[in-house]
């Protein structure tokens, strides 16, 4: 009985001790993974104000947002019409235009293609909005995917407009 | 060796174990017959290999971060140590490693010094920790510029300037390591280079190191050679692994103590202001570890002769197991010997005393008197006392001195080492 | 033997405890109580915000601090504002950014992520502005001096009329703590120089308390997480040693040798 006793305690300090240090490796290397992610000058930096005042009806502007394209497009009043007219069953990724945009006229989202990455050219496309040169995906005037291998629509990023001529991004 | 014929039980070990004998490896390591009466002083070598391995993680995270550039340097590691996440900690670990990097190793040295671990069949390994040692100076001395504060620029032109004492292809030498006509961006650069690559070095000789240990296999408190394995011996797995586990965790709290409450203590104020070429510090010091070899390069007065002395200073180690002429190896059992040990240890102190004070007056009386005892230490001491010294009777095996009462001293120094570190527990 | 271990001990002993640096004066610092010392020292966050009202208000004129920003101000550990304060603060500054889309460079108020607007665009504006001296970066200067905090305050307080065995230029200052007792900056402080906010009486000694905590922080302002993060981790290994050492009384009782 005794000796089974002995045994238990044995084990337990073995576990204890195993656990306990396991508890302490995974502690230690928290830190040498955390340092990688955004640091704190990086996150500080995270809205960018644009001043919209001089891009004309037609015309599309580009700025860098953490590091990213933002495309700002004034769209046309045409614009605006076609990207409004698709029946939603007609995309790969449902969404109104109206849900896109703040003010209509205004189109701000990431320049990023969905599919990998790459920033995609205005004004070209089989949908007259964008095109991805990389693998050949089509966006509509209201950036969302119509054609090519890439999943969902352009993001809209998070912005407001502070007055009529200025957006802040982020 | 007694596992060369080890057989993977499994058969898929078998058959990798057969193309790629790592298998055999592991259980050489694991099996690896250890002295058994190893004292506490043994653990560094395991203390050492966590220093090593913390130095490359930490810095490699560093190197993330940090900008090889004289105009960026010193802002990239504020940037670092503010925001960074956890790029305070992680430096001041990298910083403070080094210096317990120093700690370790000097007691490393000294343990061999005064076990006589150095002697044969074990030149090899000493031979190669001398090499590691010397790579490690060079890796601190690299790793001390990169913040590009006052003390890492004047240091390294002090450091380089060495070279300009060489006759006639010395200032050729210091141009081409600095890359210009002073210490800069050039100089930066590679010094940032090497001090990445040195690890490395080091790593692949701590290899050969510990390979060449595994020949002989350890020496021992006693400093006899014994039956492995045999009832002298435990396996390394679980009796040494746990025990230097347990020494490394006290390590730890020491390590831990600086890190947390005193992270620039071992520093220099100095050196949190950027480099600035056009005005030297009031005093230049090196880093504490460097503080003997410092004071051996100012205690002469010629400056090529200088630094000759400081560089023998340490490469008279490399043929310090020819000058050591007796057969006892640990200094157990050598009465005049022990004495000339602690004397030797309280050189060395004081070495890097003065090495830290002004280079005049009584200081620079004592560093010449403590320089020319160095010397006469290895040069004259050791060889005369193998042919004068009376030894003690040397135990025939492990197990007997704890009957004998010979050998009653090396027990009473465990026992007292076991209190020390129960009370550092409580 | 015993007498060579005595020596070596108290040797030892003083060789560890004694700090390596060579102070030139012997003029042992002025003492005031610091919340940030100790195993679980704190900065006092009033201090902080007035610190950095006396930094603004007196030292910024000549003294950067470059490797601040505003958003700093907000940060946990540090003085705390909130972010709006934080925001105001910024915004009462203005910075050079730019180039625009028509290329020139214009200013604007400064934002969180800005960095401390600093008094002159680089070290030689600085030093033709005074005298040839040049006002040091105030970011890092409590670690950048020997003595940290104590050295600081006292320096601040140190001005007063110089022996008669030392003559001073013009634009020299007799300072006790100074090394070589001349400085160049003259006493910046006096009582009732500046109206703190929060009706603290701006005597000297305050200001001086204040500002020091304040370059405390910025030279060190993960020192609150430290502290933390250092006593978890030490009572974290004590108690992983005490485990450790029972594991390792228990794989060694199967050998008769004593560890």
């Amino acid at each position: 009985m005794s000796e089974k006793k002995q045994n238990n305690r044995r084990d337990f300090i073995f576990t204890a001790t195993a656990t306990a240090g396991a508890v302490g490796v995974g502690a230690a290397v928290w830190p040498l993974i955390d340092q990688m992610n955004p640091d704190a000058s990086v996150k500080a930096l995270a809205s960018t104000e644009v001043d919209i005042s001089s891009v004309k009806p037609g015309q599309s502007i580009t700025v860098v947002w953490r590091g990213k394209p933002v495309f700002i497009k004034r769209r046309t009043q045409e614009e605006i019409e076609k990207a409004r007219s698709v029946s939603l069953e007609e995309l790969k990724d449902p969404q109104k235009d109206e849900d896109r945009v703040k003010k209509p006229e205004w189109l701000v989202m990431l320049g990023i293609c969905t599919h990998l990455g790459c920033v995609p050219l205005s004004d070209k496309g089989e949908y007259d909005g964008w095109f991805c040169p990389c693998h050949g995906s089509h966006y509509d005037t209201s950036g969302r995917i119509r054609k090519g291998p890439a999943p969902i629509n352009m993001e809209v990023p998070q912005y407001v407009f502070l007055d009529d001529n200025t957006i802040k991004i982020g | 060796m007694s596992d060369s014929n080890y057989t993977p039980k499994s058969k898929v070990g078998k058959w990798f174990n057969d193309r790629l004998p790592l298998l055999t490896l592991a259980n050489h390591l694991t099996d690896y017959p250890t002295p058994k009466n190893l004292n506490y002083w043994w653990t560094f070598g395991g203390i050492l290999t966590f220093c090593l391995l913390t130095q490359i993680v930490t810095g490699l995270v560093l190197a993330m971060h940090y900008i090889a550039d004289t105009k960026l340097a010193f802002a990239s590691v504020e940037h670092i140590m503010r925001d960074v996440n956890y790029g305070w900690l992680i430096r001041y670990v990298h910083a403070n490693g080094a210096s317990m990097f120093f700690l370790a190793v000097y007691i490393h040295i000294f343990r061999s010094l005064f076990y006589g671990s150095y002697k044969s069949p074990r030149e090899i390994i000493w031979i190669l920790g001398i090499i590691i040692y010397l790579l490690m100076m060079a890796a601190a001395f690299m790793g001390y510029v990169l913040p590009w504060g006052q003390m890492s620029y004047w240091g390294a032109t002090v450091i380089t300037n060495l070279f300009s004492a060489i006759p006639l292809i010395g200032e050729g030498i210091t141009t081409w390591l600095w890359g210009g006509y002073s210490v800069d961006n050039p100089t930066l650069t590679r010094f940032f280079t090497l001090h990445y690559l040195i690890p490395f070095l080091i790593l692949g000789l701590v290899v050969l190191h510990i390979w060449a240990l595994h020949v002989p296999g350890n020496n021992n408190p006693v400093g006899i050679e014994i039956k492995k394995p045999s009832n002298d011996t435990v396996p390394f797995h679980p009796y040494i692994v746990i025990k230097d586990a347990f020494a490394l965790l006290l390590f730890s709290i020491i390590f831990a103590f600086f890190v947390f409450y005193a992270p620039n203590i071992l520093g220099h104020a100095d050196n949190y202001i950027e480099a600035n070429p056009l005005v030297t510090p009031a005093h230049i010091v090196p880093e504490w570890y460097l503080l003997p070899f410092y004071a051996i390069l100012r205690s002469v007065p010629d400056k090529l002769m200088g630094v000759i002395a400081m560089f023998s200073a340490i490469l008279i180690l490399v043929v310090l197991p020819w000058l050591d002429t007796s057969k006892v190896r640990s200094a157990v059992f050598r009465p005049i010997y022990k004495q000339f040990y602690w004397i030797l240890v309280l050189d060395v102190l004081v070495l890097g005393y003065v090495g830290a004070m002004p280079a005049e007056g009584l200081y620079l009386l004592i560093a010449r008197v403590a320089t020319a005892y160095y010397f006469a230490h290895f040069l004259i001491v050791l060889p005369v006392l193998g042919w004068v010294e009376k030894t003690n009777p040397i135990p025939l095996s492990i197990s007997e001195p704890v009957l004998a009462g010979s050998a009653m001293a090396t027990r009473g120094v465990r026992e007292e080492k076991i209190e020390v570190n129960l009370k550092s527990l409580g | 033997m015993k007498k060579l271990k005595r020596i070596f001990i108290i040797f030892l002993s003083v060789y560890l405890f004694q700090n390596h640096s060579i102070s030139a004066e012997t003029e042992p610092y002025l003492e005031t109580e610091w919340t940030f010392k100790g195993l679980f020292g704190k900065f006092d966050r009033a201090s902080l915000q007035r610190g950095y009202q006396v930094y603004t208000e007196v030292c910024a004129a000549c003294h950067s601090m470059q490797y601040l920003s505003y958003r700093n101000l907000a940060e946990q550990g540090g003085p705390e504002f909130t972010v709006e304060q934080a925001k105001a603060i910024a915004a009462s500054f203005e910075v050079l950014d730019g180039p625009n889309s028509d290329g020139e460079m214009f200013t604007r108020p400064a934002k969180l992520s800005d960095k401390f607007v600093k008094p002159y665009e680089n070290v030689e504006a600085s030093k033709a502005a005074n005298g040839g001296a040049y006002p040091p970066d105030m970011s890092v200067l409590a670690k950048a001096r020997m003595g940290g905090a104590d050295y600081i305050y006292s320096l601040l307080l140190g001005y007063d009329e110089p022996p008669e065995d030392i003559k001073l230029d013009d634009g020299v200052y007799y300072n006790k703590y100074m090394y070589g007792n001349k400085i160049k900056m003259s006493a910046p402080l006096s009582d009732g120089l500046i109206e703190y906010s929060d009706g603290t009486e701006a005597t000297k000694e305050q200001m001086a308390k204040d500002i020091t905590t304040f370059l405390m922080w910025s030279a060190e302002p993960h020192l609150e997480t430290r502290h933390k993060t250092g006593f978890r981790v030490i009572v974290y290994l004590i108690i992983l040693s005490i485990l450790v050492y029972m594991t390792m009384k228990k794989i060694w009782s199967r050998v008769e040798t004593k560890i």
